[in-house]
């Protein structure tokens, strides 16, 4: 047995978003690796385990290894050059990398988009149009008898949120954990998810506006017509019967997923479902919350709103912060071929995007920032090895329920952070935009 | 024949673990290439788990190995497939002005892969 062991207690698991801070991690400090992940998930187990110290340059050119300054130099002269940089991804890293980020942004009056418009970006979109009922998982824990997944499958992509919050936990309230509550699960096939609902709900695909603006009828107590059941796929009597737990409850929680996102309507999806929290306001307590996948996503939408008053697809190509999706979100920067430089911190959107995307990636100089090898680090002018956040870098992440949490690093790595990487990229940035403002300056003078 | 369905992207646990791993690892690519499919589809097709099958959408197309499921799990007509790149080459870039391409319950032509 290794002798340079070390123990982390209340480490922070930065996988998904519930961002679960009871871990108490084993280290060994001699592999750099940690060994055990007490009270992780099967998602949590691989992530501590499969973070080691890799064998991988620390910074490369065009695929050639070069020194961390000379690839910072050369970030910075791209960025500086471009007349349309984006910068994208920011949700798996930590806030004070964001804030770097963003300062970046704000010196090359960039275009800052972060996955969350890949994610819940409609969801954010429909926050501004109705608003949020919103919670802590906390108070889900405590007090929740009643809680609706709709369109996500956390059973496979945030596995605690059952077991630490939403489902068989027990609460001040809830003396009993599942006993005391009553499950319902809404989607369009059957996941992991739908063994620990007491309902399960097999809506149409496409058709979840309509359930939702039923139900919000049936809410007001207005008659419907019987085709909504064709339309949805979904008996009448079955929403009726959902309607009515929902407006008896003492605390109901609606959490939706990508499957309300992802599809037609989107936003105008999202949106429905949070309006139905707010009219059941008039009967009981009802909250709604997206169900967020990376680690620090809310943490990005955090950063990027109290910076820029936005919280993603924000341009600063005029000085000031102007928000706009469809114009300026990456899917559509790239899609249309706008961007003439990209900033990719810890996301691949080489892997994940729309193929006239990613073929418009190959076009353009990229500067990649990732922990681990991937499509986009692969295509990139300039592409850095960094730390991992939460098990090699300190710092803050954000819960999904808005709650920010300190990380708990549980080794060394002898590659920079991203925070550390983005100062050096915006040090220099800054000194490049003084010399090139500096000839305007004399000739104005003269 | 190609047969039109619908297909849904999402995440797994598998995809989720092999992500840690690493995302050009075989495991990766492996669980991102295969397609779940309602049981009593691929009888009727002539298919059986781990062959190959071309899906086609107006933007692009993949070759994945398919998988059944019952039916109970998945319905007929409808695939489910791992987020990954081969369901990237699947999406249109349209966002209808949200940012968001349409990532799921999208149609595309099924067939048998030679």
């Amino acid at each position: 047995m290794a002798e340079n062991i070390r123990t982390v207690e209340h480490a922070t698991c930065t996988f998904c978003g519930c961002v679960c801070d009871d871990m108490n991690l084993t280290v060994d400090l001699d592999k750099h690796c940690i060994t055990k992940a007490e009270n992780a998930c099967v998602l949590g187990k691989a992530w501590f385990a499969e973070h080691t110290i890799e064998n991988r340059p620390a910074a490369t050119i065009d695929g050639r290894e070069v020194g961390v300054d000379e690839a910072v130099e050369e970030a910075a002269r791209i960025l500086v050059n471009a007349r349309f940089p984006i910068i994208y991804g920011l949700s798996d890293t930590t806030c004070e990398a964001q804030r770097e980020a963003l300062a970046i942004g704000d010196l090359i009056h960039g275009t800052i988009d972060t996955t969350t418009s890949v994610c819940h970006g409609p969801s954010g979109i429909a926050f501004q149009g109705v608003g949020e009922s919103t919670m802590t998982l906390g108070e889900v824990k405590n007090r929740a008898d009643l809680v609706i997944f709709w369109g996500g499958n956390p059973g496979e992509a945030h596995p605690r949120l059952f077991s630490r919050y939403a489902v068989t936990t027990k609460g001040m309230y809830i003396p009993n954990g599942k006993k005391d509550r009553y499950i319902v699960s809404v989607d369009v096939r059957r996941t992991q998810s739908t063994p620990v609902a007491n309902l399960f709900i097999q809506v149409k695909p496409g058709a979840d506006f309509e359930l939702l603006w039923a139900l919000r009828a049936l809410v007001r107590g207005r008659r419907l017509d019987p085709s909504v059941e064709e339309r949805t796929g979904v008996k009448l009597d079955t929403m009726k019967q959902l309607v009515e737990r929902m407006k008896t409850c003492r605390y109901g929680v609606l959490f939706f997923g990508m499957g309300l996102t992802m599809t037609r309507g989107r936003h105008f999806n999202s949106g429905a479902l949070l309006a139905l929290a707010t009219d059941l306001n008039e009967f009981t307590h009802f909250v709604a919350k997206p169900v967020r996948g990376h680690g620090n996503v809310t943490g990005a939408d955090n950063v990027v709103s109290w910076t820029t008053g936005y919280p993603f697809g924000v341009n600063l190509s005029r000085g000031y912060p102007r928000f706009n999706p469809g114009e300026f979100t990456t899917v559509d920067t790239l899609s249309r071929g706008d961007a003439d430089a990209a900033l990719i911190i810890a996301s691949d959107p080489a892997a994940n995007f729309p193929k006239a995307a990613i073929e418009h990636l190959h076009r353009i100089p990229v500067i990649a920032l990732d922990p681990k090898a991937t499509e986009t680090g692969k295509l990139a002018r300039v592409a850095f090895c960094t730390a991992t956040y939460g098990i090699n870098v300190g710092g803050t992440v954000y819960r999904m329920d808005d709650v920010p949490i300190t990380l708990r690093p549980a080794f060394e790595s002898p590659y920079p952070s991203d925070q550390e990487v983005l100062t050096a990229i915006k040090n220099r940035v800054r000194e490049l935009l003084n010399k090139k403002a500096k000839p305007k300056e004399a000739r104005k003078a003269a | 024949m190609a047969e039109t369905m619908l297909l849904v992207a999402g995440r797994t646990s598998k995809q989720g673990t092999s992500l840690s791993a690493g995302k050009l690892k075989e495991e990766y690519l492996g669980v991102t290439s295969t397609v779940e499919m309602n049981a009593d589809d691929m009888t009727r097709m002539g298919l059986k788990d781990g062959d190959a099958v071309r899906l086609r959408t107006s933007v692009g197309e993949t070759v994945v190995q398919c998988k059944g499921r019952k039916a109970t799990d998945l319905p007929a007509g409808m695939l489910f497939i791992a987020y990954g790149p081969p369901s990237s080459q699947l999406m249109g870039s349209d966002t209808a002005g949200s940012g968001m391409p349409l990532s799921k319950n999208f149609t595309v032509q099924v067939e048998r892969a030679a």
